[in-house]
């Protein structure tokens, strides 16, 4: 660096040059040089946290967002169907081509697993489908062998039914019936039924089809005509099965699927079941969110109302922050005075009480929830106490357990210390002589107190608070064992949706609704109070 | 604040202690006058604090009385009491504005919007702070915050403001100009002012009167000119100004002035507080009462001595000898031309007369 | 260290090795189930022998029943459960996702009488992925201590004026809405068809109405017999099993009402590449045979599910089987398909109920 004239970098705008060093180095690139080493050493130092929070912090809520919209079921197991259904007009019955792609797919080997899936999936949508997606599933090979029989059948049960077909082939053997049905005639006089009951109860695909044919053949009226006439009339109720499946012969021979389906489940007749499938077919989906918030497509797409039996986790959503609030604020009246105290208290005796306060947090959650248990039930110690002292009869003791006053009771007491150290740690640095200027400027002791020292309280109220309530939106054990019917959280639904009903997609929607609903609580906070203004420890 | 003849504020035979065993304060008389600049000034834990609490109503005598007024202040609770008080750390309330700490012991007592305002603004222009009521106290430096304390104490206008060593954390500069600021507002207002410090210079330079404390009890009660020049007792002597001072033996007293043997020098000393012929006493000298080289016969104290150390401080030269036994006796040489120069080691001859030479009790 | 375990439970069993020795190669089977005197009795009638016949070890895990825990172990592709006991619906479910293993179900072994497992087995027991093992039911029991006359028809359980006192029941609309129509006059064997429509419902939950803010709702299946110990309740729905263990262990005065049983089926199925799933098999058909099936009944009350195990359940504990006939006059077999299907809805309604 000899041409130490010409600084490097290239020269800036206004006339002052660039700093450089004694060999000409800009000063910026040195300073970078050198801090560069040390950068690298904090980062590395950091890196393990980093990577840790990745990995068990941002990966899953990530995920969580994912599942909640992720909707790959129907598509997996029934890509082409869905892709056909993309078309449909969603007014008359998909056309017959759909039915031939659900059919192939639903029965392929080795989709068991994903066809199971779907069934469960479509089952949050309108139950009832998880057990028409299996019964479809294993119906719907046979239907690929023959589909005039199981179109048949469709059409009408009866044909599936041993009475029809014993009463026909009584009926081969006259010659009225062999003069109009040649070939039907034939087939059945081969087929052995007996009376063995291991013997077949209907006849096999061929003779359905042969059978068919001849139904629908051209300028056959007069031959069915004279079969009705052979069964006694149209009063017989074969004679008018034959009739009509003659009639509507052209429609099942067009669209021999739709019927054979039909046959499967009649659900498969209801456009509303093919509209719920392309409405799930999408891969992803806004529906987890709207059942999250009692919201549902209707039969058009419109997103509407669930109906009112459905409507649960609104209330509960409002419930769950109206509970952590409740809790939230017995924290602040039942640790404020115990944090004044422990600020006050000369060392030796505070700190016995904060080993006190501690206590519950050598405890395990559940010990201390069942020990709550034990004081609060109408049996309990509680109870005892005031049925001892007069204040409650036999018969009146009061119910503090399994419902929302026993959550709220435990919750508080478990959640307790949350509140008391950040106010304890704000309270200590407060200056006791605060308090005697209050006083000696003219405020009597409670206006001191309210005005001046509660105030400065404020970010160890905020810190608590934000600590007490993030932890109660979130609770769950807690909850469930004492909850009873009225005091269940949002967390214990999200629980039985991951734990019961499988239902994850359901599971990552209430909980992004929930983390939302945090994170607003939080910008709320820091509008109103200010998020510097929080004081931890 | 008409001035009467009664004391406004009285201490009555008080006597405090906090554990039952030790008394931090003992048998304390004090009266104030109305309009008075009273400092209490004294090492930490001699009382003074303890005094200044009792009176504001923080503290309760354990026996005795505290008036006020003519009026017992024992039971009157500390809010009632109508005293201004200035706290060592100022005690700003940090989540209020300027204007609003200084609103709040007018809001109190139930003053109106437009008093309010108005008063907080006058209070604030006395302390030259007219334009820094929206800001909050950290916002201010340590001066600042100090006048902002002083307002606050006075918007009120009590009759009697309590100062709890309020520079103690400004640097000397600020302090020094704030004692002067103190000193106005006091004459200008007229109000009585207790003050509590340790540093004796801020003592002598605002305070009527100058209270010394130590051990729980007051040494002495004085002006400050009367302090310095005639402390009562070895205690005041040294810890008011610099002091030379040197224990000896009574030999006789004629009632104004007494012989003091020290060592087997006889020095000849005004008698002022000792405990009669034959007992101990500390004689005490200013260092700048102390003639170098006098002519023989000028002064009745004349002593040789060897010069151990000089420190030049400008407007005089501080010089440590060893006279009458005793090698750290300082004489204070006023930076003039007619002073020959010193050097380490030289013999001199020092001197000073019967008067500045005080004997006082051991 | 594996060998040293061996020898020794090899030396404690003694003898049972001789038959045995050199099959096979010991294993180490994760077989999962419920917990509490259910699992005990497993570990007595089943674990016990099969270590002793095999020199496996088994490594016995407790869950709280539910497929979440399969699904994602077989989605991770980490499996480590090799057995578990499912309720029915669970395995059924499990098996249409195709998370459980389909089981050579020909391969079970045929009663000790001689009649083909298919047949020996109580029809609707035997599944593609899974194999019956007991026949367990939700009764309700109530405190004799606490009541001046006895209830004895399912409606008693709905009937405050003659029975006050709260109730207990479990927090899911399983078993109890088909109580509630059965307590309504219902016939057993139209419950699940009249449930099947929207009137069914309304009027299953409108019959739970007339209880509910009587009624305390519990969770696991220890807790309705500590309900009734500890007098929060006068009667409750609990297994019959557990009610088995408080009244006759540990000789609680609680009496069961078998009328309007719902009873359910416990089976034994191997996760999706379970790591030892041959064994596990294996296992399968070794406790799955009459002997065996018959000698868990003597350490809990549940049935078992070969007809040719009736015969060899003791005669102490017979009139505590669910399926005694004494018991057995008007029970309901759970439909899990119905479940299956509407399980999702209903709970969902339930639980808004609850709220309400």
């Amino acid at each position: 660096m000899v041409d130490a004239a010409a600084p490097s970098s290239a020269p800036t705008a206004s006339s002052t040059r660039d700093l450089v060093t004694a060999d000409g180095t800009p000063l910026k690139v040195a300073l970078a040089r050198a801090t560069r080493l040390s950068k690298l050493r904090a980062f590395l130092l950091v890196a393990p946290l980093l990577l840790f929070i990745l990995v068990s912090f941002i990966f899953p809520i990530v995920q969580m967002l994912w599942r909640s919209i992720d909707n790959p079921e129907v598509t997996d197991a029934i890509p082409r169907t869905a892709a056909l259904l993309e078309d449909w007009n969603g007014e008359d019955l998909p056309s017959e081509q759909v039915y031939a792609a659900l059919i192939e797919e639903i029965s392929a080997d080795g989709m068991r697993q994903e066809i199971g899936r779907m069934g469960a999936r479509l089952n949050y949508e309108d139950g009832g489908f998880r057990s028409l997606i299996n019964k479809t599933q294993r119906g719907a090979g046979e239907i690929s062998e023959s589909p005039i029989q199981y179109a048949m059948i469709g059409f009408d049960e009866a044909w599936e039914k041993q009475d029809t077909w014993a009463e026909l082939d009584a009926l081969a053997e006259s010659p009225g019936f062999a003069a109009a049905f040649p070939a039907t005639a034939e087939k059945l006089r081969a087929w052995e039924t007996g009376n063995s009951p291991f013997a077949e109860k209907t006849p096999g695909a061929d003779v359905y089809e042969t059978l068919f044919e001849e139904l629908s053949g051209s300028g056959n009226s007069t031959d069915i005509a004279q079969v009705v006439s052979l069964l006694g009339g149209t009063d017989n109720p074969i004679a008018d099965l034959i009739q009509r499946t003659a009639a509507n012969a052209a429609e099942i021979k067009d669209r021999p699927l739709r019927f054979a389906l039909g046959g499967v489940d009649k659900d498969w007749n209801d456009t509303a079941t093919w509209k719920v499938i392309k409405a799930v077919s999408p891969p992803v989906t806004m529906s987890y969110y709207l059942n999250a918030l009692d919201r549902t497509y209707d039969a058009n797409g419109n997103i509407v109302m669930q109906p009112e039996w459905k409507q649960i986790y609104v209330d509960l959503f409002l419930k769950t922050i109206y509970v952590s609030l409740g809790v939230t604020l017995c924290c602040i009246v039942l640790a404020y005075p115990i944090a004044h105290l422990l600020a006050i208290l000369p060392a030796k005796h505070s700190n016995l009480l904060l080993i006190l306060v501690l206590l519950p947090f050598w405890t395990s959650l559940l010990v201390r929830t069942t020990s709550w248990i034990v004081l609060l039930q109408s049996q309990g110690v509680v109870n005892d106490v005031l049925f001892f002292l007069g204040i409650v009869t036999d018969e009146s003791r009061l119910q503090l357990i399994y419902n929302m006053t026993g959550t709220v009771i435990a919750m508080t007491h478990i959640l307790l210390p949350f509140m008391v150290l950040p106010l304890y740690s704000v309270m200590k640095t407060i200056s006791p002589s605060y308090l005697r200027a209050a006083r000696s400027l003219g405020a009597n002791p409670l206006v001191a107190f309210v005005r001046v020292y509660v105030p400065q309280t404020v970010p160890g109220i905020g810190a608590g608070s934000i600590l007490v309530f993030i932890l109660a939106i979130g609770y769950y054990i807690t909850p469930a064992l004492v909850g009873g019917q009225d005091g269940q959280l949002i967390s214990n639904f999200i629980a039985y949706h991951m734990q019961r009903s499988l239902n994850w997609g359901m599971a990552a929607a209430l909980g992004t609704v929930l983390l939302a609903g945090v994170l607003a609580m939080y910008w709320l906070y820091d509008r109103l109070v200010g998020i510097d203004n929080m004081k931890l420890g | 604040m008409a001035e009467t003849d009664t004391p406004f504020v009285q201490f009555i035979e008080v006597q405090k202690t906090y554990d039952g065993e030790l008394l931090v304060v003992k048998d304390l008389n004090l009266d104030i006058k109305a309009g008075e600049f009273l400092t209490m000034l004294g090492p930490s834990g001699s009382g003074k604090t303890t005094c200044l609490m009792m009176l504001a109503g923080f503290e309760t005598p354990t026996e005795g009385k505290v008036m006020l007024g003519g009026k017992e202040l024992n039971n009157v609770p500390p809010h009632k009491r109508g005293i201004g008080m200035v706290f060592q750390n100022y005690a700003l309330f940090p989540h209020m504005t300027v204007a609003e700490n200084l609103a709040f012991p007018l809001e109190v007592r139930k003053m109106g919007k437009s008093d309010i305002t108005a008063k907080v603004q006058r209070a604030l222009d006395m302390v030259e702070l007219g334009a820094f009521g929206a800001r909050r106290p950290a916002q201010l430096s340590g001066g600042q915050q100090q006048r902002v304390a002083l307002a606050r104490a006075l918007v009120f206008e009590p009759d009697l403001v309590l100062m709890d060593e309020p520079l103690g954390a400004l640097d000397k500069n600020l302090r020094e100009q704030m004692q002067y600021e103190i000193k106005h507002i006091h004459e200008n207002f007229g109000m009585t002012v207790v003050y509590v410090t340790h540093d004796q210079t801020e003592a002598l330079t605002m305070s009527d009167r100058i209270a010394v404390f130590n051990d729980g009890k007051i040494q002495q009660l004085a002006a400050p000119s009367v302090l310095y020049e005639k402390p009562e007792n070895a205690f005041v002597a040294q810890f008011i100004g610099e002091n030379n001072r040197l224990r000896g033996t009574v030999m006789d007293d004629d009632g104004t002035a007494c012989t003091v043997k020290v060592e087997d020098f006889t020095i000849k000393a005004l008698s002022v507080n000792h405990n009669g012929v034959g007992s101990g006493s500390t004689l005490s000298l200013r260092p700048e009462r102390v003639t170098l080289n006098p002519d023989a016969g000028s002064l009745p104290n004349i002593f040789d001595a060897t010069v151990e150390e000089l420190i030049y401080l400008g407007d005089h030269i501080r010089a440590r000898v060893s006279c009458c036994g005793d090698d750290e006796f300082i004489v204070k040489i006023p930076n003039a031309h007619d002073q020959s120069a010193l050097d380490k080691g030289e013999k001199v001859l020092v001197g000073w007369s019967m008067e500045d030479c005080r004997a006082l009790d051991a | 260290m594996k060998t040293l375990l061996k020898s020794v439970s090899m030396a404690a069993l003694g003898f049972a090795m001789l038959g045995t020795a050199g099959t096979a190669s010991a294993e180490t089977l994760t077989i999962v189930s419920w917990g509490g005197a259910y699992t005990k009795s497993q570990v007595e009638a089943y674990h016990k022998p099969w270590i002793a016949k095999t020199g496996d070890t088994i490594n016995s895990e407790d869950y709280n029943g539910g497929l979440a825990e399969v699904r994602a172990q077989v989605e991770a592709g980490n499996v480590t459960w090799d057995l578990v006991d499912f309720e029915l619906s669970d395995a059924v479910r499990g098996c249409d996702e195709g998370i459980l293993e389909i089981l050579p179900i020909n391969e079970l072994p045929a009663g000790d009488d001689g009649t083909p497992a298919v047949e020996d087995f109580i029809s609707g027991t035997l599944h593609e992925c899974s194999v019956g093992e007991i026949v367990w039911s939700t009764v309700y029991a109530y405190d004799t201590t606490k009541l001046s006359s006895a209830p004895t028809t399912i409606a008693d359980f709905f009937n405050l004026q003659d029975f006050p006192g709260k109730r207990g029941m479990r927090k899911t609309p399983k078993a109890n809405l088909e109580m509630a129509l059965m307590a309504d006059g219902v016939p057993a064997d139209e419950v699940y068809e009249t449930l099947s429509t929207q009137a069914g419902v309304e009027r299953a939950f409108a019959k739970l109405d007339t209880i509910k803010d009587e009624t305390i709702w519990w969770e696991a299946g220890a807790q309705p017999p500590q309900l009734l110990a500890d007098g929060e309740v006068v009667m409750t729905t609990a297994y019959n099993g557990r009610l088995f263990n408080a009244i006759v262990t540990e000789g609680k005065p609680f009496e069961i009402v078998w009328d309007g049983q719902v009873w359910d089926i416990d089976l034994w199925a191997i996760p999706k590449g379970a790591p030892n799933k041959d064994r596990a098999w294996e296992f399968i058909k070794f406790a799955t045979d009459t002997t065996r099936l018959a000698d868990q009944s003597n350490y809990i009350s549940y049935g078992p599910v070969r007809k040719s195990s009736f015969a060899k359940v003791t005669p102490e504990m017979q009139p505590h089987m669910p399926t005694a006939p004494d018991n057995f006059k008007n029970p309901l077999q759970n439909d899990f398909e119905f479940w299956a299907d509407y399980g999702d809805e209903l709970n969902e309604r339930f639980n808004a109920w609850l709220a309400s």
